[in-house]
């Protein structure tokens, strides 16, 4: 039992359980582990030692006293993206302008977690306000790829994923609006699903593009993820986005069937030729499986990353509207300021992609060219959507590598903000039709990670989860970066 | 140069639109959120909640019964509901806006507000409503001064209003007449008393903008108008601007101004070039309401009486006339006291006159001067507050007219007495002793005492036909408005004829 660190989710819940170590054995280890690695990779931007300590203490006791009141999630050190409220933890979005804001209110997934018995460990890294598919547009610095420090950890939930990888954390929530769990989650050699649209509620999750995102949870084995999505998912009154009514969805491990798959073929061939390769070889491992796989098309794939941009930008320019610092915000007097004047000061704090997506955002929205712009990408998102549902009439599943390039260098791609958003093609489609979507380990390139991008129809989690077992069942190394 | 007299020259070339805010004060909480919906009386920033303040990640929330007031005043005013509702957002920065957007509604891509397409009629004329849309209040800013320093370095924001359920009512722009807009304005305030949704005497709880143009001339937006009663005021001064302008061949540009309720004047607060892109766009937090074919009908079945239908109901059930209908109803409160009245005592035409012509006078100071210049009262003030005459004393006061116990007059000076003490009426008679007299010896005796201080007045009586009622007038005076005016009237001109 030496590296505690380094277990899977589900075997700190059996250990802790079985009481072959303490909650707060694993705490400590997981304390020590942050306190050696985190300076390298930068994935938490807090660390809530006394909370983390206090929880595994109470858990502790409940494994002694009483244990069947312990929770689903008992003693599991879990981060949480820093754009999703925690009652008084900072919540900061990575932005100046939410610099000191602490939350009076925890959002409903974090809430779950707590009520489960979860340990917070602390907030992670992001790019600012979510925008962003690098973690590198952070004011506190890019988190870095655990597996090559020089390398971007993919975003927007950078910090999610590199957390996990490099076991500063046992799990994590992050946000994808499009592609932000998923992105890290492949650049970083670990599992990440963003859900159905209306599957786990976004109350408290910080807004950026309210109509593509949700919360969704980054383990290290699909089994890890399928359990917390077991606490996050389900009926929410604070949220009437919610599209199920059942409280718990109960995902079950492993339900083994003979999947009908198909391989989405321009997005495939589109990618780095050494990632293309491995996701026609996925193929080929679920057809020895039974499986029954094809290639196909999606014809609307080419509309969707202006679709999603226009979308979101124009969500996200009203969204932050609201950060002039006069509720809240960072300390900055007002003192000797016109309102306008103070309100423009203020907002001038914004980092430069948060800048430009506002900006483009207002442009959308106004009434000279909504029709042209942000009209047409919803019809476009109607097509999709629309192609789509034929196609899992078809397939089960669809497969497609999670991101098109390996984690490139930091600042690479950081001054050509096109080549950046070009990098999300593979993973907006999810987000603009609301179907849920999973980034499964898929091998290794020159030592960088590569993943393979599952998707399913609405509501369709289960076969999700049944296809990335079946393929981790059969690829998973137990690796990880050395730091 | 004639500012004057514009009140007469309205043709049909003048063009005027309401914007009419009312809030749903009926309802227990906000439109998004659980906070109460009574901030009135609460401290500054006291009625506020993670959602109305817009704090990051919170989600709006929808009151339901938002939703079917709204649908009440949409049907009342004649409004088509879609089957499918949807909420907006309207961007623009102010302090008072937590989100810096507004939730509202908007039917420039797809017509998914709560109520389209309805009209109102008002006495013999009618005005075409555009669109009536629910959307939240903002805040309040409050304007400090110290006594010392005119103005402050610093203005408070009051955040207890914020989410506030409103409903808006625009009206196509079918008015040409001021008054009009008035008499419009007291129907509008009469359905929503009597649908309950609006306590119209709370301050701010009806607001009204309007636009007006004449001919040749662009559209001016007067907003900041403090009540219904000053509408017709802004209008008279900003048509009479605008024509005047236009005799000097200025050109009317699109404007927008504020009314000035101290020096009773408009004034220009921003030019059209200035006007503001709202950047509406649908809001993705609330998913589109499926209202469904059996919405309207539904609500349909929960309206109350509404004031058209109840004054049809006065004057076919009651025998009351239209012109004493219509002033009852007006004011649902004065309605309200009439039927009242006539339950404890059955005789309307007698009730409806005491109240319409007598107990008006005794309404509060401001109300009461409004009351008797106009025959359609709306006041926004509580009309019987404070006054100590209820239903029941009106009751007993007809009664004892109807049953020739006392005259008109004696009633009248009784009332007088019970506003001052709340007493029975027939606790005052009793007391006074002012039972009416029919005693003719007792009235003989009157009028012989007229008929010798008066001798200056009977030398014209032969001419002037009006002798005999001022004659019965100090008759009256004389027996304390006891005598029987009938045959106080029959002596007088028996004994004038006599003389003759």
């Amino acid at each position: 039992m030496s590296k505690l660190y380094n277990l899977s989710a589900n075997q700190v819940y059996a250990g802790i359980r079985a009481r072959d170590f303490t909650a707060e054995e694993y705490i400590f280890q997981i304390l020590e582990r942050i306190n050696k690695v985190n300076g390298k990779v930068n994935a938490l931007i807090l660390i809530d030692s006394k909370g983390a300590l206090e929880k595994a203490r109470l858990v502790d006791r409940k494994v002694r006293e009483d244990e069947k009141r312990l929770g689903a999630l008992a003693g599991i050190a879990i981060g949480i993206k820093d754009n999703i409220c925690t009652k008084g933890l900072k919540t900061t979005c990575a932005s100046k302008l939410l610099e000191e804001y602490v939350p009076p209110y925890d959002a409903t997934a974090v809430r779950r977690l707590k009520d489960d018995d979860a340990i917070i460990i602390g907030k992670l890294n992001l790019d600012e306000f979510a925008m962003g598919s690098s973690t590198e547009f952070s004011s506190f610095g890019p988190t870095r790829n655990p597996w090559n420090i020089d390398c971007v950890a993919g975003g927007s939930s950078g910090g999610s994923a590199a957390s996990v990888a490099s076991s500063e954390c046992s799990a994590s929530l992050g946000s994808d609006t499009g592609g932000s769990i998923r992105c890290p989650a492949s650049f970083c050699s670990v599992v990440g699903l963003k859900p159905t649209y209306g599957q786990v509620s976004r109350f408290g999750l910080i807004p950026y593009a309210n109509s593509l995102e949700q919360i969704g949870p980054i383990g290290k084995t699909v089994s890890d993820v399928v359990m917390i999505m077991n606490t996050i998912a389900g009926a929410d009154d604070n949220d009437q986005t919610i599209r199920v009514t059942y409280n718990t969805p109960g995902y079950a491990l492993p339900s083994k069937r003979k999947m009908r798959i198909g391989l989405v073929k321009e997005l495939t061939e589109g990618a780095d030729p050494e990632i293309s390769k491995r996701i026609y070889s996925a193929m080929d491992l679920y057809t020895s499986l039974d499986c029954y796989c094809e290639e196909t098309s999606i014809n609307y794939v080419e509309y969707a990353l202006a679709s999603y941009y226009t979308i979101a930008m124009a969500e996200a320019s009203s969204n932050l509207a609201r950060y002039d610092n006069i509720r809240y915000g960072f300390n900055f007097s007002p003192d000797g300021y016109e309102w306008n004047a103070y309100f423009a000061k203020a907002r001038s704090n914004f980092g430069d992609e948060v800048k430009r997506r506002i900006i483009i955002g207002t442009y959308i929205l106004s009434s000279a060219y909504y029709g042209k712009y942000y009209l047409k990408a919803q019809k476009v998102r109607t097509m999709l959507k629309r192609e789509l549902g034929l196609l899992f009439k078809k397939y089960d599943i669809l497969i497609t590598p999670t991101m098109p390039v390996l984690p490139f260098k930091i600042g690479e791609k950081i001054r050509d903000p096109i080549k950046m958003f070009m990098i999300d093609i593979d993973t907006v489609v999810a987000n603009l039709a609301g179907i849920p979507s999973i980034s499964v380990p898929a091998g290794f390139s020159n030592g960088l990670p590569i993943g393979l991008q599952i998707m399913a129809d609405e509501f369709q989690e289960q076969k999700l989860f049944d296809a990335a077992l079946l393929f981790e069942n059969e690829t998973y190394i137990d690796r990880g970066p050395e730091l | 140069m004639a500012m004057m007299g514009a009140k007469d020259e309205q043709d049909s070339s003048t063009k005027i639109g309401l914007e009419i805010h009312c809030q749903l004060t009926s309802l227990q909480s906000k439109l998004f959120c659980s906070c109460l919906c009574n901030y009135r009386d609460k401290e500054p920033n006291k009625n506020i909640c993670p959602i109305c303040c817009g704090l990051p990640g919170t989600l709006p929330l929808l009151n339901k019964a938002a939703l079917e007031l709204a649908s009440m005043v949409s049907l009342a005013l004649g409004c088509r509901i879609p089957q499918n509702i949807m909420f907006y957002r309207k961007n623009y920065f102010y302090p008072d806006l937590p989100k810096n957007f507004q939730l509202t509604q908007y039917n420039t891509y797809g017509i998914t507000s709560i109520g389209v397409n309805g009209r109102l009629n008002y006495g013999k004329k009618s005005s075409r409503i555009r669109r009536i849309q629910l959307e939240e209040d903002p805040g309040r800013l409050v304007y400090e001064s110290n006594g010392i320093n005119i103005g402050s370095s610093y203005t408070l924001i009051d955040y207890n209003r914020a989410g506030i359920s409103l409903v808006e009512i625009v009206t196509e722009p079918d008015f040409s007449d001021p008054k009009d807009v008035r008499i419009f304005l007291n129907k509008f305030t009469s359905i929503i008393e009597h649908l309950g949704v609006c306590n119209t005497k709370l301050e701010g709880s009806v607001r009204c903008d309007a636009n007006v143009s004449i001919q040749g001339g662009k559209r001016v937006e007067i907003k900041n108008v403090g009540s219904f009663k000053d509408v017709e005021k802004a209008l008279n001064y900003e048509i009479a601007r605008q024509k005047t302008m236009s005799m000097h061949d200025i050109k009317i540009q699109a404007e927008t101004r504020h009314w000035d309720d101290t020096r009773k004047v408009t004034k220009q607060a921003r030019t059209k070039e200035e006007e503001q892109d709202y950047r509406y766009f649908p809001e993705p937090d609330i998913p589109t309401i499926l209202l469904g074919r059996e919405h309207a009908s539904s609500v349909n079945v929960k309206m109350p009486e509404l004031p058209d239908e109840r004054k049809d109901r006065f004057i076919i059930n009651y025998g009351l006339s239209e012109h004493i209908s219509q002033v009852l109803i007006d004011n649902k409160e004065l309605a309200d006291f009439f039927e009242l009245t006539v339950k404890i005592y059955s005789s309307p035409k007698e009730i409806a006159n005491w109240i319409v012509t007598e107990l008006l006078r005794f309404a509060d100071d401001d109300s009461l001067i409004e009351a008797k210049m106009d025959s359609s009262v709306s006041s926004q003030t509580f009309l019987f507050a404070g006054l100590k005459i209820g239903a029941k004393h009106i009751a007993e006061l007809a009664k004892l007219v109807d049953s020739n116990i006392i005259n008109r007059n004696a009633a009248k000076m009784i009332l007088t007495q019970i506003s001052k003490t709340g007493e029975m009426p027939s606790q005052v008679l009793a007391r006074t002793n002012v039972l009416k007299t029919d005693d003719k010896n007792i009235i003989s005796e009157a009028v012989e005492s007229v008929f010798r201080t008066e001798q200056f007045a009977l030398r014209d009586a032969k001419n002037n036909p009006n002798v005999a009622n001022f004659l019965l007038g100090k008759v009256m005076k004389l027996t304390k408005g006891r005598a029987d005016p009938k045959i106080t009237l029959h002596l007088i001109k028996t004994k004038l004829d006599g003389l003759s």
